[in-house]
């Protein structure tokens, strides 16, 4: 009795402490981020290395990065998802090979696929410390967890659909593109939310790929600064840059939320959704 | 079944685009090993060992304190994050009311999508100041060892939480009717019937420790030295790689990628046995 009784003090303990720790992290930053916070923040350039000024530069950076990454990863991303659940039988060898390279790439460290796009984007085929670069790096990181999600949508679209569909003659690419993918495209949206959400997470795989510069950036050849490299540079090799960094932070976080949210309010529409019409 | 023309050209389109995603990893690997050859060639594997220092420019490659500080601090915050992650999923699947395990769940799940250099940077500005005044400088192998811990737990709480949730109710049922205590039904049959699934969690977080970057450099100090006490400053494998690659160049560079290349080694041994154990959980 005694001992339950302990381990019942034990687990409580650890959820208090492990929710008072990370409530000070939130507040720490919200208290800190809070007050430089504006519409001029989000539109200025940063001055004096970032110490004062805004991070509009560094927004459009960010913003051009993903969206390399995105348009890149997300055909390549639907089009295997599309293969390992509709075309190749669960057990073939090249589904399962392709599954495990897959796999093996989820658990690649950043800092490795860094290296890898210095060496291969930057490097090799001479795009240079570019937001292309850094784009199609990301590219390759969040390509296994779009395909993961993509998947898992379309296992989750009814079997009758594809018996109907077979039964009145469609081809599958017409079922696909008429029954399969719309039904599955909130899913697919998720994904590809969560996806957004790790790229932009991302830091040590962009240092080395689309680099430092915190200038607007004229075209996709040019480097920008991500927010996260931001955070970062402010906070390690920029003195007094503390606030700036306490309010970039918070807007990485906040972006975060916003786009967990929309991933998260997407799955359960789409669960309701499937409930109600099957 | 056999295929129509038109789906029998998107078979080969579609087999295109996965064929790509699956050559990715290659690609990764050869140009890991591609650009870590000149080193690799000239210089035997024990110099990363045995060699007195880590000067690359004059052609010394002694690894063991970045790969002890990386060694470390991964078993440092495993052992923190371990019984805390645990204890977090036992909390809002067995003690807390349903309200409140639900708000605990919420805060895990955000706290997993934190990015690494918000909590290097609050490491920075807030937990290594306290350190230093516990004992300079505050930036240690201590401070990254608790930084560290908060960016695995969630992983270890998650998996955990997942394989508690997979447990049998007829178990627990079971277990209730015999008249254990919570504990006793908790530790003798929950946990047990959990046990791949956690083991699997904590190598996913063994590996997320190992290749994480932005938030130990940030907090760790980054000297190269072999770490003697808690409060010493210490650079691991991947910080070495992020400070260093910025100048380095010839062999100084390859040296970088050969580390490069034991960590995705290591971490795809962990991430394989984490593998290997979830599929035993599922053959159960």
């Amino acid at each position: 009795m005694t001992k339950n009784a302990l381990a019942t003090g034990l687990i409580w303990l650890s959820a208090i402490l492990v929710s008072g720790v990370f409530v000070w992290l939130l507040s720490d930053i919200l208290i800190h981020g809070l007050p430089r916070l504006s519409w001029m923040f989000f539109a200025e350039a940063p001055k004096n290395a970032g110490r004062s000024g805004g991070i509009g530069p560094i927004i459009v950076s960010t913003v051009l990065i993903l969206l390399v990454a995105m348009v890149t990863a997300a055909p390549i991303g639907l089009a295997t998802a599309v293969l390992l659940s509709e075309f190749a039988r669960y057990d073939s060898v090249f589904g399962r090979l392709v599954r495990r390279s897959l796999d093996v790439l989820a658990g690649v460290p950043s800092i490795v696929f860094g290296l890898f796009g210095n060496a291969f984007f930057c490097i090799y085929l001479g795009l240079g410390f570019s937001i292309l670069s850094g784009g199609l790096t990301l590219a390759c990181m969040v390509l296994p967890i779009l395909i993961r999600t993509a998947e898992e949508g379309l296992q989750a679209t009814p079997n009758d659909y594809r018996l109907a569909a077979a039964a009145l003659g469609m081809s599958r690419s017409a079922a696909l593109v008429h029954l399969l993918l719309p039904s599955a495209a909130p899913a697919l949206v998720a994904g590809l939310m969560l996806g957004i959400g790790r790229a932009i997470a991302e830091t040590a795989a962009l240092i080395f790929t689309s680099g430092y510069v915190d200038r607007m950036p004229d075209s996709l050849f040019d480097s920008g600064r991500a927010l996260s490299v931001h955070i970062y540079d402010l906070s390690m090799n920029v003195a007094g840059g503390d606030a700036s960094a306490y309010s970039s932070a918070l807007v990485l976080i906040l972006l975060l939320l916003i786009i967990n949210s929309i991933a998260m309010g997407l799955a359960k529409h789409w669960m309701h959704r499937s409930v109600v019409t099957v | 079944m056999s295929l129509s023309r038109a789906d029998k050209q998107l078979a080969a389109l579609l087999r295109g685009c996965a064929l790509l995603s699956a050559a990715i990893v290659l690609l990764i690997l050869l140009f890991l090993v591609k650009e870590s050859w000149p080193v690799l060639r000239h210089v035997a594997l024990t110099r990363f060992v045995t060699d007195t220092s880590w000067h690359p420019v004059d052609g010394l490659y002694k690894l063991t304190p970045m790969l002890s500080a990386t060694l470390y601090s991964t078993l440092g915050a495993l052992l923190l994050a371990t019984p805390l992650g645990i204890a977090s999923a036992l909390f809002s699947r067995y003690y807390a009311p349903p309200f409140l395990a639900g708000c605990y769940r919420r805060l895990i799940e955000l706290l997993a999508g934190i990015p690494s250099v918000v909590y290097g940077f609050w490491g920075l500005t807030t937990l290594a100041p306290l350190i230093g005044r516990l004992h300079p400088p505050g930036v240690s192998l201590l401070t990254g060892i608790l930084v560290l811990t908060l960016m695995i737990l969630p992983t270890v709480a998650l998996t955990a939480d997942a394989a508690l949730a997979a447990v049998p109710v007829a178990y627990l049922r079971g277990a209730a009717a015999l008249g254990l205590s919570r504990w006793g039904l908790i530790s003798g049959v929950a946990l047990p019937a959990a046990r791949s699934g956690i083991t699997a969690g904590i190598m996913l977080a063994a590996g997320r420790a190992i290749g994480e970057t932005m938030a130990v450099l940030m907090v760790a100090g980054n000297v190269v030295q072999q770490p003697h006490s808690l409060f010493d400053s210490v650079r691991t494998l991947t910080a070495n790689i992020a400070l260093e690659m910025a100048y380095a160049t010839g062999d100084h560079r390859a040296a970088l990628f050969v580390s490069g290349l034991a960590l995705m080694s290591t971490v795809l041994v962990l991430v394989g046995t984490a593998e290997v154990l979830s599929r035993e959980r599922h053959h159960d």
